[in-house]
């Protein structure tokens, strides 16, 4: 990983301006930000280590943990929720036996995540999987997603 | 200057000045809850509000700036409301925990509370959950009680530049956290628990000790380094439970972590209770021949100690083990009656047959200024002799020796308030952070004032993160460093010649000497790029006011004497002396080391510098005391222990030091204290030292004492008896002054000032301080007259001696470098959390749990090659002894560099140290030596 790091580092100048990038570069390449990227960030950049935990816990594109390699992202935004978003997520979890509290499966298949409003309030409940906008969402639909790409391997 | 009109009051204040500044300016208060006057404005908490006319909304005084012709109200029933309801907001999800809250009676949120008469809340709201993680020792986080004020933050970051926690997440999960919400670990300097205007951080070790009732606060001065920051103990029933220090201090509130946390060891229940005496026969008297038993000494049951099983020692560590052992088994109490009278029989008797001279005194640099000057008097006219010395001879004796001779002083030449002024900062050999982290706050301070930071230091020391240069030379070439900056500061013509001119002598033949000093030998010898050698040359040279700092790193050398002239020589030509924020600062390591040494604990001087073998001075002091006096000069520390080794010295009387762990090569130093024939050791617990002792006399620690402390800028401060020593321990002075009496020679004063009063009379330069003076300041020497203000920097007009010579230096390398056999280089020194040979900080568990053992640091190469990781456990020998000690892995150390801290005695590097002297200063060689190291392979 420090190699990894390294390289990063070096796309940038020593500059507290390009953090984002830098971080979000951290991410790009690890999937994920772990500790000891930043405690190497933070060594190399002399940026203290609390300040970039601020900076990856402010902006909710940054992840602590590791991520599925499936990301299943629900809307709960108002439209959403009213049209029914709940009841995918709880079904969702079940299906992908998620752990209350986590939102990523042990063998870091899939993970599951809520969103606020992705902005396509007309076609609620709207459920992003992979990137891929799914409009008018059911749970048997989503049932059949899943299924899907469980068996791709 | 602007004007403004408050509630109708006009104030005037300086250009940039807030509403808040201009309102304190008129005495108007206004509620503030995120501000603090020493950090940056935040405007968070808008509890400042103030009406301004022409302004739609209401401002926040903290922030909105004060502008000409300007209008404010501070207080109406509009902004009462808002006011009222931004804190009933704040308490919405504050846990109603006053009852049992460490800060109530002192929380400025249940202040404002109790003012705006808020009772039930009107929001009452979701509570913010907390994972509590805080297994460390110093700070309690209460994080539910935090009203994200940001004051903790911005003090941690602007005032002591660690960072260790920020603000993280957004909306109602924000909180203050450090990295991916672990527990602290950090500087612990409590700062922000200084600042937290709730209960949110407080410190661990207050907790149900007691709050606000029945506590009496006494403001005193810190027992550990020269900083002499200001505390105000906080006593409860005859027990320090907290320790704080006033913002109005030269330390502005701010105190380093032995300061703020490090007190424990006052009340231990290791302290030493009653007088003792010697009832096992001693070690290494077998060899002398000479020692004779103790009168009366029946076997006695061993000591009774509460319950507790004596001592728990730690590993042996190359310290013979067989000394280690429970003192109970040594010893057996007695009345003081009897062990003074044993002492002063001893000691008469040894006077008697072997001569005054026979006699050798170590004084305390952490006993008071008053005790300094009675131990030395007791030594001159009662014992008669002039052996008499302190712990300077370890540190500062060759900064003595040097400045001294250059300057006709070897005292810090500016303040510490002085520091934030300097343009440049040249720190060479001091790990001040670590060592003096008050002064390095200071520095810190003055670089975000703009100033530029030079270091030189072998190792990655943490200032080299705020510095512009480092120069990392290799450990031991000083002279050479210094002589090749000198060389272009020459070269480039940035010499002061009119400063020459008229305030030196013997520029022209040092100048030719540093001819041969090009940068290019520079960098053979040191291994800084002569490029950085030309960098630092021109940023010192064309500094306006600049300051150098130095400590161990320059003194402790066996050409520390040289290093010492060498620095001496740069702030010379270039002038810098003699002007605010321009010096020449050696700092002193330990509290009263200053005033240890003024007092004239020191074997060529009576109190203030004046000297014991000029008839003149000799007969003044003669006449003050009524006896006759030696002049002869003494014995040094170190001539002390040489000297009890050869049998020459038969008999010492050691006051709060603990020369065992502290001097060069221990094994040496036991067995010299061993073929004594009497030892007398007055110390708070039982040292290292006290276990070789033939009485332990048991004295109280600064907090059970009144007296005089002098930090390292030589400012003269009160010291205030705050709780009753334990047991039977007695004041030193009390010790001493009965001592004196037994010897037939009457030391009697009414009151501790009495003493401070007379030394004041021996040396003029104390003359004008009396403690009515210092009640709330201290003031700085010289100080000769009532009406005079102390004197912030020396040298103003000119040098106590005429005109300050140059000496020409030369380098020489150091006495034991490392070679095949030994081919490591090993330095001593300090770390951040123990003091000293620990024998205070290492009571205190809490210190012990973030520090708990000593460590040996090596370069990440030089553990490859040897093949030894984080944590193993090496054997590190030199030409004098062994010890085993565990690896830290670091990058703070050149290559072919180790570094051990010496205040572990399980592993104590002074086993290894070399005691090879500095030819004229004679103080050890402690930064250089050469070690091997093994690995151990555990089976
Ligand atoms: S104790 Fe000192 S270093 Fe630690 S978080 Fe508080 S202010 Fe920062
Ligand atoms: S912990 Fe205290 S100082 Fe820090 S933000 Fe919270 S209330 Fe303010
Ligand atoms: S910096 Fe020195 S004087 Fe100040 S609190 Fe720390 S140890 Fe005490
Ligand atoms: S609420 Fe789901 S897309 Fe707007
Ligand atoms: S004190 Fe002004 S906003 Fe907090």
């Amino acid at each position: 990983m420090e190699k990894k790091l390294e390289k990063i580092l070096k796309n940038y100048v020593k500059d507290e301006c390009n953090i984002i990038s830098t971080l979000q570069d951290v991410q790009e390449i690890l999937g994920y930000i772990p500790e000891e990227a930043i405690n190497f960030l933070s060594k190399k950049l002399d940026i203290p280590a609390s300040r970039l935990f601020g900076i990856i816990t402010f902006y909710s594109q940054f992840h602590l943990k590791p991520r599925g390699e499936n990301i299943i992202t629900i809307c709960r935004g108002t439209a959403c929720h009213v049209n029914g978003s709940e009841r995918l997520i709880n079904r969702l979890l079940i299906e992908l036996e998620i752990p209350p509290g986590g939102d990523t499966t042990d063998d870091l298949r899939f993970t599951a995540e809520k969103v606020n409003c992705v902005g396509t309030c007309s076609m609620a409940p709207v459920v992003i999987i992979n990137k891929r906008v799914h409009g008018e969402m059911t749970t048997d639909k989503l049932i059949k997603e899943i299924k899907i790409l469980k068996g791709k391997r | 200057m602007v004007t403004l009109k408050i509630d109708g009051m006009k104030v005037t204040v300086r250009k940039l000045s807030t509403v808040l500044d201009a309102a304190k300016k008129l005495d108007i208060p206004i509620p503030t809850l995120c501000h603090h006057p020493e950090l940056s404005p935040f405007g968070g908490c808008r509890l400042c509000i103030v009406e301004v006319q022409g302004m739609a909304r209401p401002a926040t005084a903290c922030t909105t700036i004060a502008k000409e012709g300007m209008i404010v109200t501070t207080t109406s029933p509009y902004l009462e409301k808002l006011r009222k309801t931004i804190l009933e907001l704040l308490l919405s999800d504050h846990p109603n925990d006053c009852m049992v809250c460490e800060r109530a009676g002192d929380c400025t949120l249940q202040e404002l509370a109790y003012f705006y008469n808020i009772r039930e809340n009107r929001f009452v709201g979701e509570k913010r959950p907390f994972i509590k993680k805080d297994e460390n020792p110093f700070v309690e986080r209460s994080m539910e009680k935090c009203i994200l004020c940001g004051q903790c933050v911005r003090v941690c970051d602007e005032i002591q530049g660690v960072g260790a926690i920020d603000f993280a997440y957004k909306g109602f999960n924000t909180r203050v956290c450090a990295s991916y919400e672990k527990d602290l670990n950090c500087e612990f300097c409590g700062q922000c628990v200084a600042v937290c205007p709730t209960g949110a951080l407080t410190g661990k070790m207050w907790a149900h000790k007691g709050r606000q009732k029945d506590i009496e606060q006494v403001d005193t001065v810190c027992p550990y380094c020269g900083c002499g920051c200001n505390l105000t103990l906080h006593v409860r029933r005859n027990e320090i439970i907290r320790v704080s220090s006033k913002k109005d201090t030269i330390n502005e509130g701010w105190l380093c972590m032995k300061g703020r946390f490090g007190y424990g060891f006052i009340n231990s229940d290791e302290r030493l209770t009653k007088p003792l005496i010697r009832t096992a026969p001693k070690k290494h008297s077998a060899d002398s021949g000479q020692w004779t038993n103790p009168p009366n000494n029946p076997p006695t049951p061993p000591l009774a100690k509460g319950g507790e099983g004596g001592f728990e020692r730690g590993g042996n560590g190359g310290v013979d083990s067989s000394l280690l052992t429970p003192h109970s088994s040594l010893f057996r109490e007695v009345s003081w009656e009897e062990a003074l009278n044993f002492v002063a029989k001893r000691l008469g008797e040894i006077k008697e047959r072997y001569g005054a001279d026979s006699i050798g005194g170590l004084s305390s640099a952490r006993c008071t200024n008053e005790e300094n000057y009675l131990f030395q008097k007791f030594m001159r006219a009662v014992i008669g002799t002039n052996n008499v010395d302190n712990c300077v001879r370890y540190c500062h004796s060759s900064t003595f020796a040097g400045l001294a001779s250059v300057f006709g002083s070897g005292a810090m030449t500016n303040s510490v308030p002085e520091i934030e002024n300097h343009d440049v900062i040249f720190v060479i050999g001091s790990n001040t952070t670590e060592t003096h982290p008050i002064i390095g706050l200071k520095m810190k301070k003055a670089v975000k004032n703009g100033a530029e930071l030079i270091i030189a230091d072998p190792r990655r020391i943490e200032l080299v993160r705020f510095a512009k240069i480092w120069l990392q030379h290799r450990p031991g070439t000083d002279v050479a460093l210094l002589n090749s900056i000198m060389h272009v500061i020459v070269k480039e013509d940035l010499i002061d010649k009119k400063f020459i001119e008229e305030r030196t002598e013997g520029f022209e033949s040092f100048k030719q000497s540093l001819a041969e000093y090009t940068p290019e030998e520079g960098e053979r010898i040191t291994g800084v790029p002569k490029e950085d050698i030309i960098k630092v040359a021109l940023l010192y040279g064309n500094a306006v006011r600049p300051g150098i700092y130095y400590t161990m790193g320059i003194t402790q050398h066996s050409h520390g004497t040289e290093n010492v002239y060498a620095i001496a020589n740069l702030a010379l030509m270039t002038g810098n002396l003699g002007r605010e924020s321009t010096g020449v600062n050696p700092l002193r390591g330990q509290n009263n080391v200053q005033g240890a040494t003024d007092m004239g604990c020191i074997p060529d001087f009576y109190p203030g510098y004046q000297k014991v073998n000029i008839p003149g001075i000799k007969q003044k002091f003669e006449m003050a005391w009524g006896v006759k006096l030696s002049d002869k000069v003494g014995l040094t520390a170190t001539e002390i222990i040489n000297a009890a080794f050869k049998g020459k010295l038969k008999a010492s009387y050691i006051m709060g030091e603990n020369p065992v762990l502290s001097d060069p090569d221990v094994n040496h130093t036991i067995k010299a204290l061993g073929k004594l024939d009497f030892l007398v050791v007055q110390d708070i617990f039982m040292t290292e030292t006290a276990e070789l002792a033939d009485v332990v006399l048991p004295a109280a620690c600064f907090a059970e004492k009144d007296g005089t402390f002098t930090n390292t800028a030589r400012r003269i401060q009160r010291v205030r008896k705050a709780v009753e020593p334990p047991g039977e321990a007695k004041e030193d002075s009390w010790i001493i002054m009965e001592l004196a009496n037994l010897f037939g020679y009457k030391m009697r004063y009414n009151y501790i000032g009495e003493v401070f009063h007379e030394a004041g009379k021996a040396w003029p330069a104390i003359a004008g301080i009396t403690y009515g003076r210092i009640e709330k300041i201290g003031l700085q020497w010289p100080c000769p007259t009532l009406d005079h203000p102390g004197t912030l920097y020396l040298f103003k007009g000119g040098f106590p001696r005429g005109k300050a010579a140059f000496s020409t230096i030369r380098y020489r390398p150091s006495e034991e470098l490392p070679d095949n056999e030994y081919p490591f280089l090993l330095s001593t020194g300090r770390q951040l959390f123990q003091y000293h040979t620990g024998s205070m900080t290492r009571k205190i568990d809490a210190i012990n749990k973030v520090s708990p053992e000593a460590y040996i640091e090596i370069h990440p190469d030089d553990a490859k090659q040897l093949g030894v990781n984080d944590g193993d456990t090496v054997k590190v020998s030199s030409r004098r002894g062994s010890i085993d000690i565990k690896v830290l892995i670091s990058e703070r150390p050149l290559k072919g560099m180790t570094f051990i801290p010496f205040h572990f005695k399980e592993a104590a590097a002074n086993v290894l140290t070399s005691s090879v002297l500095d030819p004229i200063a004679r103080i050890p060689e402690l930064k250089v030596c050469a070690v091997k190291i093994e690995p151990i392979h555990q089976i």
